[in-house]
């Protein structure tokens, strides 16, 4: 913790001094090699039926290489790659935050919503460890920066109704800038009952309710310093999850920040940002609502985050340098109480997460050398220190049954590294990378105690032995045009060493009535993953233009068994119409059969399925206001059909018509 | 100080508050000194007078039981016996000058008086605490009693500078809400005792587990069984029944004739220690595997933290 203040002082020493420095530089413009989504824009767009209101996983899910795990209606769980939460790097704007839930029910995408962020940004593999350590990419989801506009007070509001589950969405935005001050604020209501599935099948505890609210403002403390501070508040109740044992009564999120930006484009120093921040969860999981169980249990987590970084962005001649130094302290704690049936029994406690505290200090430089106006040359480099502490000795004890040698605290130092070259002609643009990653054991892995799984039955414990997982990674992105036509080829393989998974050690009880055993986590000695995708877009006039997708995946451990949530051949075949006002897309999306299950981790075979939708958009102009309608008709077969990405098989949504309408005041 | 304690959350506090502890222990041991110093040259004109220290301090007592001479005190931590295992500080006061006796020779039969019948109970012999003046211990482990605490006495033979005492009288011991101790008759024929000694205060993890067996001889002969086996299978009827891993089999130690093993205990709550007890041979003497058709062995015990 001294070492961390000390760090983080001297940075913003830093950072004055690199700020006197100036010296004239031309503006050369780079690729960023990332997939944006761009969030909330409340205009016209005919990407893959976008709805101004829906909610930050639905945007997330237009992505290529990200799909979602669905537990429920929501907080749904991002996978980049096939590779899920522990592998993977969720910021919010830089910021280090993690979900409270031992189970997985409150991935960091559910804290906050589209009103709060301008955009995504997902990077695949070592591409996203910008901000932290992973293995299959990083997703940020980033605040507007500074809205110095000078524009007066401007006013959204946004409503939206969708039929299937009676869903109801408010929202409200209201923004006042000058050039010297901004202050934004918004506010998101919704609420949903159960959904139906095909055929009108009700899927009983799927019905949720939150609101979010923030508050952004800036002030301008001179021409290239800004000072800005952030306050999200998140709060989730009466959150059902249709594929678990149990629903969630609570999900609390505060996110706060304060950051320093300075920005000057004459000077070598382009950028220099500097954020202060925290964030507290509180995740309050119970099966009160279940009419029937073995047990009722309660199981509280919170998790408390404090961090900060400073980032700045250098150019000299044909480099653009990023560096950023980054750090943070994570206070992970969940327990688990059962109340025996027969009353004279005492209630049954356990740490489920045993007060685990993770300090972490790192830095990040990314070069871009821009070799020609055609080719350019990218390699990163991030250096970490690691640290979990189990804080409490109970906790120790508790994992000394499993694993006799633990002591109460573990150091690693961590490695990332990538390398990419980008050339981009005419009708032809590529770029290949090659990249090593390490990570650390998430805060389940390591230390998690009877976790109980319902995707394969298995009670989970965690390992503090468990070694760095690493893994090396290759990719290629490659695009061509012809004319009205465009081709683009995405791939990516891993191999990832000291594979984490949960081991079967039959020696070992389970402790959840009905469990098939328990699974300690070890590592596998390798694994294989693999994806391809083939995008096209053919424009067939300047109104009419189709979009397609292929993609196919593959995943193997080195026990020769597949790897479990491995996406099947999955296709996507749109047809446009836009003009200035009007447009609609409709949409056919399917997935081949899976075929390629792991029984091993508690699959089956999830049966192909195709699922037709159709949106469409208008915007009109009252005076200097701006109405937009979004409507549509999302899987109008009414097909009842559940995806590989569904725990336990749960159906999907049925036929639903919606409608979201934005009302944009100047 | 208080402010950083409330912070415990932050490193920066528990950092601070563990220099404050260690500050704290070194006080702990300053102070006194600081004070014994002060204390003892304030005392420095009265050198007759040495400073009566407790040696009970921290126990309860239990009962005394008297005869003209002496009274005998008894403690321990709970200020009562229970049934199952009882560890008993044992002091001597002399009636004619209140002193506590320092060098008596002690021997005590404790004895149920039942319809038919009377008998005794597992006991150890009293010795002298090595570090104490006035103090002696032993161990007794009352396998039954009357609902209402009836029924036992317990009767003291000593011997001080080669003339015998005796002292009797009857006392209370209160039913134990958990089986901590079980007896049983064997395949063998021969009834056993089987009482918990370890754990006392259990965690959440790897537990020292300490078990008393002995062989009932006849009505006033217990002694201890050496070089049986004891298994262990740990459940949580509570819970589906689930059982622990890394439990080790009970196995006897010589040194204190007791019988040890490792027991973990995943989470608090209520724990029924299923055992089956071999002798030398290898043959079961008493109790069942845990199947799904038998929940609970023969021969159990309990526990709750």
């Amino acid at each position: 913790m001294k070492r961390f203040f000390i760090i983080s002082m001297c940075t913003l020493c830093c950072n004055l001094v690199f700020s006197q420095e100036t010296q004239s530089e031309t503006k050369k413009d780079t690729t960023l090699l990332q997939e944006t989504i761009v969030i909330a824009q409340r205009k016209l767009s005919n990407y893959r039926q976008e709805k101004t209101l829906s909610s930050i996983d639905a945007y997330l899910e237009k992505a290529n290489k990200v799909t979602m795990i669905k537990r429920g209606n929501y907080a749904w769980e991002p996978s980049i790659n096939n590779m899920m939460s522990d592998r993977l790097n969720v910021t919010i704007d830089g910021m280090q935050i993690f979900g409270a839930c031992t189970d997985k029910m409150d991935p960091i995408t559910s804290y906050v919503d589209v009103s709060n962020l301008e955009q995504v940004s997902i990077n695949s593999g070592q591409e996203g460890a910008e901000n932290g350590h992973c293995v299959g990419g990083g997703i940020d989801l980033q605040i507007a920066p500074s809205k110095f506009y000078n524009s007066g007070l401007k006013t959204n509001i946004d409503l939206g109704y969708e039929t299937n589950g009676d869903y109801k969405t408010t929202g409200l935005d209201l923004e006042y800038s000058s050039n010297k001050f901004y202050l934004n604020t918004d506010a998101i209501f919704r609420k949903s009952d159960n959904y139906k599935a095909g055929d009108k099948e009700e899927i009983l505890y799927s019905q949720f309710q939150k609101y979010n609210i923030s508050l952004l403002s800036g002030y301008k403390l001179a021409n290239n310093h800004t000072l800005e501070s952030n306050i999200i508040y998140d709060k989730a109740t009466d959150v059902g999850y249709p594929a678990l044992p149990m629903d969630v009564s609570l999900a609390e999120a505060l996110i706060t920040s304060v950051t320093h930006r300075y920005k000057n484009d004459v000077t070598r120093v382009k950028s220099l940002e500097s954020k202060l921040y925290f964030n507290t969860i509180t995740h309050i999981m119970d099966d009160s609502n279940r009419p029937e169980v073995p047990i009722r249990m309660d199981m509280p987590g919170w998790s408390d985050t404090y961090g900060f970084y400073s980032k700045v962005t250098l150019k000299e001649k044909k480099h653009n340098l990023l560096v950023n130094l980054n750090g943070f302290y994570n206070k992970s704690l969940a327990e688990m109480t059962m109340y025996p049936n027969d009353p004279n029994q005492p209630d049954m406690f356990m740490y489920t997460w045993p007060d685990i505290r993770t300090l972490y200090t790192g830095l990040f430089i990314n070069d871009n050398i821009a070799l020609n106006a055609k080719e350019s040359i990218s390699t990163s480099l991030r250096l970490g220190f690691h640290q979990n502490k189990i804080a409490k000795k109970v906790g120790v004890e508790s994992l000394q049954i499993f694993h006799p040698d633990i002591s109460d605290s573990k150091n690693r130092f961590l490695l990332s590294l990538s390398g990419e070259y980008t050339i981009k002609k005419d009708k032809f643009d590529a770029t290949l990378g090659i990249g090593y990653g390490e990570r650390a054991p998430s805060v389940s892995e390591g230390y998690g105690f009877f976790l109980f799984n319902s995707f394969d039955n298995y009670d989970y414990i965690g390992n503090p032995n468990l070694k760095n997982e690493k893994a090396l990674e290759f990719n290629s992105k490659i695009n061509f045009k012809f004319k009205a036509l465009k081709l683009g080829i995405v791939s990516s393989f891993f191999h990832v060493s000291n594979y984490i998974i949960g081991e079967i050690d039959d020696t070992v009880n389970p402790m959840t009535i009905g469990a098939n055993g328990v699974r300690i986590y070890e590592a596998l000695k390798h694994a294989s993953i693999f994806n391809t995708y083939l995008n096209t877009s053919y424009d067939i006039s300047k109104k009419i233009s189709f979009n397609s997708s292929i993609g196919y995946n593959y995943g193997v451990g080195s026990n020769n068994t597949n790897l479990s949530l491995i996406r099947p051949l999955s296709y996507l075949a749109e047809i446009n119409y836009s003009t200035q006002k009007f447009n609609a897309a409709l949409q056919l999306e399917g997935n081949g059969n899976q075929s390629e299950y792991s029984s091993f981790y508690g699959e089956d075979e999830t049966p192909a399925y195709a699922i037709l939708n159709l949106n469409m958009g208008n915007i009109f102009h009252l005076r200097n206001n701006r109405l937009v309608f979004k409507y549509g008709i999302e899987n109008i077969l009414d097909a009842n059909y559940s995806t590989y990405a569904d725990w336990n098989n749960i159906s999907r949504q049925g036929r639903n018509f919606y409608l979201n309408m934005s009302y944009i005041i100047f | 100080m208080l402010l950083v304690r409330i912070n415990e959350p932050d490193r920066v506090s528990t950092y601070f508050s563990k220099k404050i502890k260690t500050l704290k222990m070194k006080l702990k041991y300053i102070l006194p000194i600081l004070f014994i110093t002060l204390f003892t040259t304030a005392c420095s004109n009265n050198d007759d007078e040495t400073p009566v220290i407790n040696e009970v301090e921290g126990l309860v007592k239990i009962q005394e039981i008297t005869n003209n001479d002496h009274s005998i005190e008894l403690y321990n931590k709970a200020g009562k016996f229970n049934t199952g295992y009882n560890n008993v500080t044992i002091r001597i006061k002399d009636h004619t000058d209140n002193s506590y006796l320092e060098n008596a020779n002690i021997s005590w039969t404790p004895m149920m008086q039942m319809p038919s019948m009377q008998h005794s109970c597992p006991k150890s012999t009293i010795t002298k605490i090595a570090d104490k003046k006035t103090l002696y211990q032993g161990i007794v482990i009352y396998q039954m009693t009357n609902t209402d605490g009836s029924g036992w006495s317990l009767t003291f033979n000593y011997n001080i500078n080669g003339e015998d005492y005796t002292a009797t009288d009857t006392i209370s011991v209160t039913q134990s809400e958990k089986q901590n101790v079980t007896n049983f008759i064997g395949s063998d024929g021969k009834s056993y005792i089987v009482a918990l000694i370890d754990p006392k205060d259990p965690i959440i993890g790897i537990n020292d587990l300490m078990v008393g067996l002995y062989k009932m001889e006849s009505m006033v002969s217990f002694p201890v069984v050496q070089d049986y086996t004891i298994m262990l299978d740990p459940r949580m009827p509570g819970m589906g029944n689930h059982s622990s891993p890394n439990n080790t089999d009970l196995s006897y130690n010589s040194t204190d004739n007791m019988y040890h093993g490792n027991l973990s205990l995943t989470m608090t709550g209520y724990w029924v220690l299923n055992l089956k007890l071999k002798n030398g041979e290898g043959t079961v003497l008493k109790g069942e595997d845990i199947t799904e058709s038998n929940e609970k062995s023969s021969l159990y015990l309990e526990l709750e933290f």
